[in-house]
């Protein structure tokens, strides 16, 4: 017997009242988590993507937001449960580690008394017993001398320190699925290796599940599994690891992927981007949300792709992208063997037309 | 910390010295000040006058006046000049009376202005939000002598349920002091609940938006752990140096107004009639004591800051 999924999101949707109008955050977002996978979700800033993640454990506190959707943790509905609900999965089955651990300590509170308040909210340990598995926490996720350090304080504590901390905080109760929220952003390369280890560690060790939010592809080539691909609130592109950096199916994720730095290629004058801006989630374009920003935009685009398998042999890689799929490996060549999203200019307008605010 | 301390006394020196030049100066220049015509008395001759200003030294110049009152002041011998009543066992006197005044009216409003900060910011935009907005706007707007006469009326005089001002000794019958002391802790409180519940309801709905507190959410912790671990006491700390001031404030005479309304006969009330006899050396006494406490406490509050903010080194 295969083990099916342990968190299953369908058709998540958050939206936002404001003045200028409805924001759409996050629209129509499904995927599944199986036991220990890493799910990498990218995009650009503002894409929804933290939105999503927050939303999952309830976090998401704007008296503005409406939810629609479902997330099913086992038994558990997690969108729209009650607080005390989810008080027991946030932390113990389901835990978070947020991005900025600057300030994502208690700056007043001790390190240690920050660890064992969260294993004595879910466990009736005592007060020396969660002191010996903090101690036991900070060693792992590689804090030295952790018996001495558990009772500084955040502000002692350098970036990666503090991030590692985050980790062994959201390890505390052993839980089933890590959410980490942007976790390596503004960290030096060598911390992020070294707390992409640890997650690699805990994979292996607990066969947690992590879903991983960021926009750092380099990041998510390193760990991921899977990956969706998000952009102005939908999921554009979801496959494997493979599928997604070897035969990407979304001119979105073509850009992404043409922008990133190589070294192991000259480099460029400037380094490739995508022309335009993401829209503004309260005035998406209607149909394909990357339309004007597309060099391949043509007719079909106005319809909303849905996130469907395309053509033959795709199996579970998913995309909504109207372009025929034998013409892709066509338009997303921006020099031989390189992937990348041409610029919108060089291609003749096929068709400009169609209702849109763009 | 034992440099802080020691820097913290000699800027209270300096302090002290300025605020009693300032204060002597001010006196001097008083028109009708002249303290040798308040010690003659009504029925003066010219030979009277000339004998006390020799006998007191106001033939002196300013700064010899000066020095010398000081002098009196420090080592305890000042005596007033409309009375000549020992200053020193007046304000000892009347400690203990602002003491009492002060400390329960710290500790009622503080208490009150946590609650219903907390609360009015857990409760934000909601009805009893700003019910209590334009409550704690009433108690600001309120002037102590004015609801203190209406207290003292109403539930002193007329129906008698509280006594009409007076105080009653801690140490005679504790009861009756908390008796006596209920209408001027409210009176004097209003105000502090109004101001300091404003100040923290804000507080809290700026902390409430950090990182650290979702942090605290997604560990799983129940609300009222996270907003009174989390949210109240990163929230607080602002408050502390408020508190510390208004409290020191209140024991340096600030609680003229209370203490007369109430008939407490307290330090504020002292110095409110020295004031109008312009006696300067009550005066001086009841503000160099009024400065003593504020400079006092605002190092404790630094203290105090210190040990609720661990990333606060005292220097």
């Amino acid at each position: 017997m295969t083990t099916g999924p342990i968190l299953e999101v369908r058709d998540l949707a958050v939206s936002f009242a404001t003045d200028e109008g409805v924001v759409q955050a996050v629209d129509g977002v499904s995927f599944d988590l199986r036991a220990g996978e890493v799910l990498a979700v990218v995009g650009e800033s503002g894409c929804g993507k933290s939105v999503t993640a927050m939303t999952l454990l309830g976090l998401t506190r704007s008296p503005n937001a409406r939810f629609a959707g479902t997330a099913h943790y086992g038994q558990t509905e997690l969108i729209g449960a009650s607080e005390e609900e989810l008080r027991s999965v946030r932390g113990a089955e389901i835990a978070m580690v947020f991005q900025g651990a600057m300030a994502a300590l208690n700056p007043v509170q001790r390190i240690g008394k920050q660890i064992a308040e969260q294993i004595q909210a879910h466990e009736d340990v005592s007060d020396a017993d969660a002191r010996d598995r903090s101690i036991a926490l900070l060693e792992r996720v590689g804090i030295p001398r952790a018996r001495d350090r558990i009772d500084a304080y955040p502000f002692e504590f350098s970036g990666g320190m503090r991030q590692r901390v985050m980790i062994a905080l959201a390890l505390s109760c052993d839980p089933k699925v890590l959410i980490a929220d942007e976790p390596t952003t503004a960290l030096h390369v060598t911390i992020q290796a070294q707390i992409l280890e640890r997650f690699r560690e805990l994979r292996e060790q607990t066969n947690a599940a992590l879903i991983l939010v960021t926009h750092d592809l380099g990041v998510v080539a390193e760990i991921a599994d899977r990956v969706a691909v998000m952009y102005a609130g939908r999921i554009v592109e979801h496959g494997t690891l493979d599928e997604i950096f070897y035969d990407p199916r979304h001119p979105y994720t073509w850009g992404l992927l043409g922008s990133i730095a190589r070294v192991d290629k000259p480099r460029p004058a400037r380094l490739p981007t995508i022309a335009g801006l993401p829209p503004s989630l309260a005035h998406r374009p209607t149909g394909c949300h990357l339309r004007p920003r597309c060099p391949h935009e043509f007719a079909d685009c106005v319809k909303v792709p849905p996130l469907e398998a395309r053509g033959p042999g795709a199996g579970d890689h998913t995309d909504r992208c109207w372009l025929p799929p034998e013409s892709k490996v066509e338009l997303r060549e921006v020099a031989p063997g390189e992937i990348g999203l041409r610029p919108k200019e060089a291609v003749p307008a096929t068709s400009t037309g169609g209702p849109g605010d763009a | 910390m034992a440099r802080f301390v020691v820097r913290r006394l000699l800027a209270m020196i300096a302090v002290l010295f300025a605020i009693s030049v300032v204060t002597f100066a001010i006196f001097n220049v008083i028109p009708n000040s002249d303290p040798a015509q308040r010690l003659a008395g009504r029925n003066q001759t010219p030979g009277q006058l000339e004998a006390i200003r020799r006998q007191w030294g106001f033939d002196q110049p300013v700064y010899v006046q000066y020095f010398r009152t000081m002098e009196k002041i420090l080592t305890g011998d000042v005596v007033s000049y409309s009375n000549q009543i020992d200053v020193d066992r007046e304000i000892l006197q009347d400690i203990p009376r602002t003491f009492s005044l002060a400390i329960g009216a710290a500790i009622m409003w503080m208490s009150f202005a946590v609650a219903i900060g907390l609360y009015t910011a857990v409760k934000a935009g909601r009805l009893a939000d700003r019910v209590l907005t334009v409550l704690a706007l009433v108690g600001i707007s309120m002037p102590v002598f004015w609801v203190g006469a209406l207290m003292n009326y109403y539930l002193g005089f007329k129906w008698k349920i509280f006594p009409n001002g007076g105080y009653v000794p801690l140490t005679q019958d504790p009861l009756d002091w908390a008796y006596h002391l209920i209408l001027p802790w409210t009176a004097l409180s209003l105000l502090f609940i109004g101001v300091y519940s404003r100040v923290l309801r804000s507080n809290v709905l700026d902390t409430i938006n950090d990182d650290y507190v979702r942090t605290a959410r997604a560990k799983g912790l129940s609300e009222r752990r996270v907003m009174l671990r989390h949210v109240l006491r990163n929230s607080l700390i602002p408050i502390v140096t408020l508190w510390g001031l208004d409290f020191a404030a209140v024991i340096g005479g600030g609680a003229i107004l209370t203490e007369t309304v109430f008939d407490l006969q307290g330090v504020g009330q002292y110095a409110a009639e020295s004031v109008s006899q312009l006696d300067i050396p009550p005066v001086l006494t009841i503000v160099m004591f009024a400065a003593f406490f504020v400079v006092a406490l605002n190092t404790i509050v630094d203290i105090l800051y210190a040990a609720l903010d661990p990333r606060i080194r005292l220097t």
